[in-house]
């Protein structure tokens, strides 16, 4: 598992450098900049501002000093807000990120999860449909869409939740509804179709055969081999809520990185856009290797290859 | 099945007797779902709607400034915007941008990802491990923030392009097809990394097959043999995936319009309908629930008529 683990990490080297490449040339090859506002900036400040942050220099010495100052941890310093690193920024607004999609993982498993269990212990009867329906109408709304609807049910109408804001606690409810509910959806069909698949297998006959309770034989028996789809759906799913919290974090105006990083993608902030870029691409590396340790854990049929 | 099989080798004057063949089972399958039939009724009569809808409907530019704001009534079915603009007629042409979206570069997609996996496949051996290896790479890219990227940073250059087309080439009627061409170009590049993975499996199946050999003993050449003899039986997979990328492809192109970044005013979309509508809620509620509604409506439908055709053709696609 050591060596699994090694040759994976070896692997997201190049990935990483890949990236890191692709988005500093093809942000740079573009015309336009930082600096270019709607009111000119005199041309002598400009030359200033430009000599301050390097960049009057050619551009593969700005590559090499920027990967140069990676390898140091240090992701320079923010072009639209002065005397900001990235770094600060990252910090001040990740936690925000994260927490929310904390959350919305919380819903997408502790909805879907039951709600799949169950489909599958009553396999073709009515909680059965009703939770298939769920499945299917969770999957088709965007989140883009249920965002505002549920907004505008609970927060300007009913009065329960503020419709936007990140402060108190009750704050956190309508983002990480709409972000997991999705996924939740998602988790309920993979968690019923894995369940019924092992549902039929000999040994869950046999178990029932020496007289397991029905509860036994769901929790016991079949929890573990049903829920290997779900287990590799999580890589993806995380992904999915990482980037999904861009458009939950515009909605709710929620101060997390998704809305930094598309703001700073708006006004060509190179450092910070880069940064979120490179985080966001070692995040999801990172959460898919634990979910392919995980998988095998499940799973001993499978290896590390 | 069976019943053709011996009809086939028997040379009948005229087709009368025609048993069961694949394709009819499949549309018979098809038939008794009825969710599939359903949605594609659905898509069928919104997507009539949204064609043939504009010509009668008032045009979606038309602003009426003292109207402002109304809820819907007898004379604006689904009621106005802000700039007194008729959403009903909005939302038809809207339908046009998103659905044109959808089918365009889900063909894309369709093109990019078919011919890559039928190369890989077809070559095999050390080119193939080098093609697929680039796949699993770009999977594992945060692909919607490259895509973002992509339509920020290159907005000014579809910018010039609409100008050139404007001012050099005369061309009227062209305003936007910059934006256009890079939400194609962006979408297309994203989804078609699943579609090269199914096409180059079935690939590898299909070449160890006796008339692929039979058609090399002949002499053909590699690209006849796939363009000829390979991809049209890797084509039911083909299809049933292509159904499901449309719904992806409209979920993303809406959630980049729903980012301000998608199709620009005074064109819109369902997505950029649906971002207006976020922003003024609080105030005109039918202004987000309307556009909100037909758009997950489109995706059920197109959702259901996926599945169902998986179902039929009984192919088991991989959807990720």
């Amino acid at each position: 598992m050591l060596r699994f683990i090694a040759r994976r990490l070896l692997e997201t080297i190049p990935v990483l450098l890949i990236i890191i490449t692709a988005t500093f040339f093809m942000i740079r090859f573009v015309p336009g900049g930082p600096f270019t506002a709607e009111k000119a900036v005199p041309p002598d400040v400009l030359r200033n501002l430009e000599a301050h942050y390097g960049l009057d220099r050619p551009l593969y010495r700005q590559y090499l000093d920027y990967v140069g100052s990676l390898l140091c941890g240090d992701l320079g310093p923010s072009f639209k807000y002065p005397n900001r690193t990235v770094n600060e920024i990252i910090g001040d607004t990740l936690p925000v990120s994260l927490e929310l999609g904390g959350w919305a993982l919380l819903v997408a498993l502790g909805v879907g999860l039951p709600l799949g269990i169950l489909a599958a212990a009553r396999h073709n009867r009515v909680l059965d449909h009703l939770c298939s329906s769920f499945g299917l109408v969770g999957i088709c709304v965007p989140t883009f869409v249920l965002g505002p609807l549920l907004a505008l049910a609970f927060g300007i109408y009913l009065r329960w939740f503020n419709v936007s804001g990140w402060y108190g606690p009750s704050d956190r409810v309508l983002p990480a509804i709409t972000l997991g509910l999705f996924y939740a959806a998602y988790v309920m069909r993979l968690a019923r179709g894995g369940m019924l698949e092992v549902l039929h297998q000999d040994y869950i006959r046999t178990a029932r055969a020496k007289g397991a309770s029905e509860a036994r034989v769901i929790f016991r028996h079949a929890l573990r081999g049903g829920l290997l789809p779900v287990v590799s759906f999580l890589g993806p799913a995380i992904a999915g809520i990482l980037t999904g919290s861009f458009v939950i974090e515009t909605i709710f105006q929620i101060p997390g990185l998704g809305r930094q990083f598309v703001n700073s993608a708006f006004s060509r902030d190179y450092t910070l856009v880069l940064g979120t870029v490179l985080l966001y691409a070692v995040l999801l590396v990172a959460l898919n290797l634990v979910v392919d340790i995980v998988q095998v854990w499940l799973n001993p049929k499978l290896k590390f290859e | 099945m069976t019943t053709s099989a011996p009809a086939a080798l028997v040379t009948a004057p005229e087709p009368l007797e025609r048993g069961s063949s694949p394709g009819h089972d499949a549309w018979v399958r098809l038939r008794k779902n009825r969710l599939a039939v359903g949605g594609a009724l659905v898509l069928l009569a919104l997507s009539l709607l949204c064609v043939c809808g504009p010509w009668f409907a008032q045009s979606y530019q038309d602003q009426n400034l003292d109207l402002g704001a109304t809820a819907p009534s007898a004379t604006h079915w689904l009621g106005t915007d802000t700039l007194g603009r008729d959403l009903f007629a909005r939302m038809l042409y809207g339908g046009r941008i998103s659905i044109m979206v959808g089918l365009v570069a889900t063909f894309v997609a369709l093109t990019i990802g078919v011919t890559y996996g039928a190369v890989a496949g077809y070559v095999g051996g050390k080119t193939d491990m080098v093609m697929m290896r680039v796949v699993d790479i770009m999977y594992a890219l945060p692909f919607t923030i490259f895509v973002i990227l992509l339509m920020v940073f290159m907005k000014e250059p579809s910018e010039r392009l609409d100008a050139w087309l404007r001012n050099t080439a005369h061309l009227d009627g062209f305003q936007g097809f910059g934006n256009m061409l890079l939400l194609f170009a962006a979408i297309g590049a994203v989804e078609w990394l699943t579609m090269a993975r199914i096409v180059r499996g079935q690939v590898l199946t299909i070449k160890r097959m006796e008339y692929i050999e039979a058609a090399r003993a002949l002499g053909f050449g590699s690209r006849r043999i796939i363009f000829r003899h390979i991809l049209p039986n890797v084509l039911g997979p083909v299809i049933v995936y292509a159904t499901l990328t449309v719904p992806a492809v409209m979920l993303l192109e809406a959630f980049l319009s729903f980012l301000g970044l998608g199709v620009q005013p005074p064109m819109s979309s369902w997505g950029s309908l649906i971002k207006d509508g976020a922003e003024k809620m609080e105030e005109y509620w039918w202004l987000l629930v309307f556009p909100g509604g037909v758009f997950s409506l489109t995706l059920f439908s197109l959702n259901f008529l996926g599945d169902g055709l998986r179902d039929a053709l009984d192919v088991r696609a991989a959807k990720d």
